[in-house]
């Protein structure tokens, strides 16, 4: 591609390895002051090694950075900074106990005058008066002086550009931003992105989700195994060539789509659950066989009813049956024990012990069955932790290695195996596909199909709109806590999905029992 | 159903079961080890006592009580707990102990009462940081100073003399070994390290100790039940323990209400050193077991070398935050 004029950065030839692994080979990257490149690719691709060169965290083996036509050379983070590039992470760099204002202004916060100055006392108003100005050019509606910890994730990240813009970024890398976030929240970023690139800030973007990058991007890039392997203005790219691009094959046209399965006798029912502040009234039933999707913005209370479900929270009232009879769960003890899985929404956090090997992860609940007396048999968990590797095709150089050492797609795999291992008659998987490359999610939707074709029934919370629709048999539609509706397959789509769950419709259609599932 | 990838499963090869030397090297006792020997080296050729019998079971002898309470230590801080009322509880049980038998009641039922105490302790410990939710850090901050309190306050401050010879036995004993006589505290020091170690990497009750301290959430989502892990946890530190506090005791002959006053630091101290790890998940008996012999040798060394008692902590910590700064300089390499 020839350089423009206004060409602001521009990576050549970028070499990097790590023991074992060349993580990144001659790879040539661009961007322009207000432009919006997408830098896209599987999990291991290079994205992030490359990224993290560009903010100091990695020195490059070799290769040329030049800003501005000026060769530099990037020592460290706070380099970076001082050359006005900055990085929002996927995991916030937020201190939760301080105030936006405070984390604005981290390490240049303004002092007070006069005496006050020699002993480095802060002025605090004027920090969040100007505090208060970078929020209002991002467009958040909140106040400098909250602290981190009342805001929600989607006002984090605001605050996470609006410290960029403080230290004056012309560059701002976002890594998956959008994540963590629900629909309506995606919107508001994406405006907040366009006006960063009305001030000519440019902006780079990794994303694992291929439908945003048609929506804000100028150019997308992809790297594949740590090269480059093509670079397409938004207006020549496909979703097909993307693809084509990242995983270096034709992709299956069925991913996102469940196969058919037989719909059984009710399995769990759920009937007027209440808990917390996010949970009200919650009735539904979930089949033998089915996929049962949980759709709603972040913060509908999705998650929470899930763990009222499998006992992780204590619920304040309502009734759940497991195959016609009541049932008492009020801890995950109770729950597991009924038959039910949970794989959770922050696998690092709660579905895996990173520190631990893969095979004693994959024992981890059924740990009584691989023992005898309370004495472990080595050779039982060695065999059982093999079945599932192999059906799962999970990646790992041996049992033994700690979880932490597998990529994201390989770890959500191990957290399955350990359910499928307990022989569980539910699973209630809660973002079963976030963050992991386009291969495994693929991988995880065909084993979903195919649990579920086995008799297993699934509750599957998804904040991607395709997953939801492609993967489910019924839709819930969840709204500040509430079912707003449940839609049958036939009758979901995108924009109906959307007006439930922002509460512009509610309570018209409510299909439950998928064998009423007739409406106009 | 793996229609997309290249990779195949097949590459998952077992891991060979041998131990090699890269292996040794790797791991986490390797260090303190190390270190340990490097001081009985250096002993052995700077003085002519160090490497006597005598002196070897002298160290032996004073070390069992810190190294018993070690094991339960270890076992707490994997949860990523701590255990700061040792100390107190070696005290009160040993007491308890001697309490009894000042009454006339026979030593076997004493014993017992000496244990029971440390587990009771203990259990309590574990009720207050589960039920109660308190940080173990505050939990036990207070059953030391409950624990020591009651020592003073059983005693009026006065130690319990003149226990009986049949009691005393169990600490002063040697048993004839070949032509050695082996201190009865050291056998029953080894017994126990053996059995925890057993328990902690051969059990599934230990495999579950190690899960909650790699991640609670995790284990707890996984149907484990984490409250009763941690119960047994400071149940079993409080126990064991008292195995010691009673030992101690009997190789005293005397229980005084400051008995081991300030041991719960030797003991912490000796779980680090021996590679444990205050972020839970990490450490071994074997390590800690290493790690009281490097205290208690340190201690002897010192004496023998001639440098002054007043100086012994001051090499104490030096040798503690030595030992886990090369801890993770070995964590550190690929």
């Amino acid at each position: 591609m020839p350089e423009k004029q206004d060409t602001l950065l521009v990576m050549k030839e970028i070499s990097k390895s790590f023991p074992g692994v060349q993580a990144l080979k001659d790879v040539d990257f661009e961007v322009a002051a207000g432009e919006v490149v997408a830098l896209i690719g599987e999990n291991g691709a290079g994205k992030s090694t490359l990224m993290k060169i560009l903010c100091g965290a990695y020195r490059k083996d070799s290769g040329k950075i030049l800003l501005n036509g000026k060769e530099i050379e990037i020592e460290n983070p706070h380099h970076a900074q001082e050359l006005n590039i900055s990085i929002i992470y996927q995991e916030f760099n937020l201190t939760p106990n301080q105030s936006a204002a405070a984390n604005i202004f981290i390490t240049r916060e303004p002092r007070e005058r006069g005496v006050g100055r020699i002993l480095n006392f802060v002025d605090r108003r004027r920090m969040e008066k100007e505090a208060q100005m970078y929020l209002e050019r991002v467009g958040a509606r909140i106040s400098s002086s909250t602290l981190i910890q009342d805001l929600s994730v989607a006002a984090q990240q605001m605050v996470e550009v609006a410290k960029a813009l403080a230290v004056d970024a012309r560059i701002i890398i976002m890594d998956e931003p959008t994540s963590a976030l629900g629909e309506e929240e995606v919107d508001t970023l994406f405006g907040i992105i366009e006006s960063l690139k009305k001030q000519g800030i440019a902006v780079i973007f990794i994303t694992h989700r291929l439908e945003e990058v048609f929506h804000i991007a100028d150019r997308v890039v992809v790297l594949r195994d740590g090269r480059f392997v093509g670079g397409l203005p938004i207006q020549e790219a496909t979703t097909e060539a993307i693809i084509h691009l990242m995983v270096g094959r034709e992709l299956v046209a069925d991913m996102f789509q469940k196969k058919e399965a037989e719909i059984g006798a009710p399995l769990l029912e759920v009937r007027g659950l209440t808990g917390g502040d996010q949970v009200k009234d919650v009735s539904f039933t979930l089949h033998k066989g089915e996929i049962l999707g949980f759709a709603g913005l972040v913060g509908a209370g999705r998650t929470e009813t899930a763990r009222l479900i499998f006992g992780a929270d204590r619920k304040e009232s309502g009734e759940i049956l497991f195959e016609g009879t009541p049932v008492d769960i009020h801890s995950p003890v109770d729950a597991v024990r009924s038959g039910i899985g949970m794989v959770p929404e922050d696998r690092g956090l709660q579905g895996l012990i990173l520190m631990m090997a893969v095979s004693e992860n994959i024992v981890l609940p059924t740990l009584g069955e691989h023992a005898s007396f309370g004495w472990v048999q080595q050779g039982a968990i060695r065999e059982t932790a093999q079945e599932y590797v192999d059906k799962l095709s999970i990646r790992t150089p041996y049992l033994e290695q700690k979880a932490m050492f597998l990529s994201g797609g390989n770890q959500q795999k191990v957290v399955l195996a350990k359910w499928l291992a307990s022989d569980p008659k539910i699973l209630i998987m809660d973002e079963p596909t976030r963050g992991i490359d386009v291969g495994a999610k693929a991988e995880v939707h065909a084993l979903m199909s195919k649990l579920a074709a086995s008799g297993i029934g699934i509750i599957m919370i998804s904040s991607e709109l395709p997953e939801i629709l492609g993967m489910s048999d019924r839709v819930l539609v969840m709204s500040e806590g509430r079912v707003a509706a449940i839609l049958d397959r036939k009758v979901a789509t995108q924009e109906r999905i959307i007006a439930y769950a922002s509460g512009e419709l509610d309570n018209e259609i409510i299909l439950d029992g998928v064998s009423k599932g007739e409406v106009s | 159903m793996s229609t997309t990838n290249t990779a195949k499963s097949g590459d998952v090869q077992i891991g060979s079961r041998g131990t090699t030397w890269r292996e040794i090297v790797g791991r986490q006792e390797f260090g303190v080890a190390l270190i340990l020997l490097v001081i009985v080296v250096f002993l052995s050729f700077y003085t002519n006592t160090f490497l006597t019998s005598t002196n070897i079971f002298n160290i032996m002898r004073a070390f069992s009580w810190i190294a018993l309470s070690t094991f339960g230590q270890v076992m707490v801080i994997v949860t990523a707990g701590i255990d700061l009322s040792v100390g107190s509880v070696m005290g009160l049980s040993g007491l308890a102990s001697a309490m009894l038998l000042a009454e006339g009641i026979p030593v076997p039922i004493a014993v017992i009462g000496g244990l029971a105490t440390g587990f009771l302790v203990g259990f309590a410990n574990g009720l207050m940081i589960t039920k109660g939710r308190l940080p173990p850090f505050i939990a036990t901050l207070g059953t030391l100073l409950m624990a020591r309190g009651l020592c003073y306050g059983l005693t009026g401050g006065w130690p319990v003399r003149e226990l009986p010879e049949s009691f005393r036995y169990l600490g002063q004993h040697d048993i004839p070994i070949g032509t050695v006589g082996v201190p009865l505290p050291l056998i029953f020091t080894l017994v126990f390290a053996a059995i925890s170690s057993i328990f902690l990497t051969r059990t599934i009750w230990g495999y579950r100790i190690y899960a909650v301290g790699g991640s609670e959430t995790a284990t707890r989502l996984s149907g484990i039940n984490t409250d009763s892990v941690k119960i047994m946890v400071y149940s079993l530190c409080g126990l064991l323990t008292a195995i010691g506090g009673v030992l101690m005791t009997a190789r005293l002959g005397v229980a005084a209400p400051t008995a081991a006053d300030g041991y719960e630091l030797d003991v912490i101290a000796a779980a680090v050193v021996g590679g444990t790890s205050l972020m839970g998940g990490e450490g071994t008996i074997l390590g800690g077991l290493i790690g009281a012999l490097v205290m208690q040798v340190l201690r002897n060394g010192l004496v023998l070398v001639g440098i002054s008692a007043y100086w012994l902590q001051a090499v104490q910590g030096l040798v503690i935050v030595t030992a886990i700064m090369l801890d993770q300089l070995r964590k550190r390499r690929p």
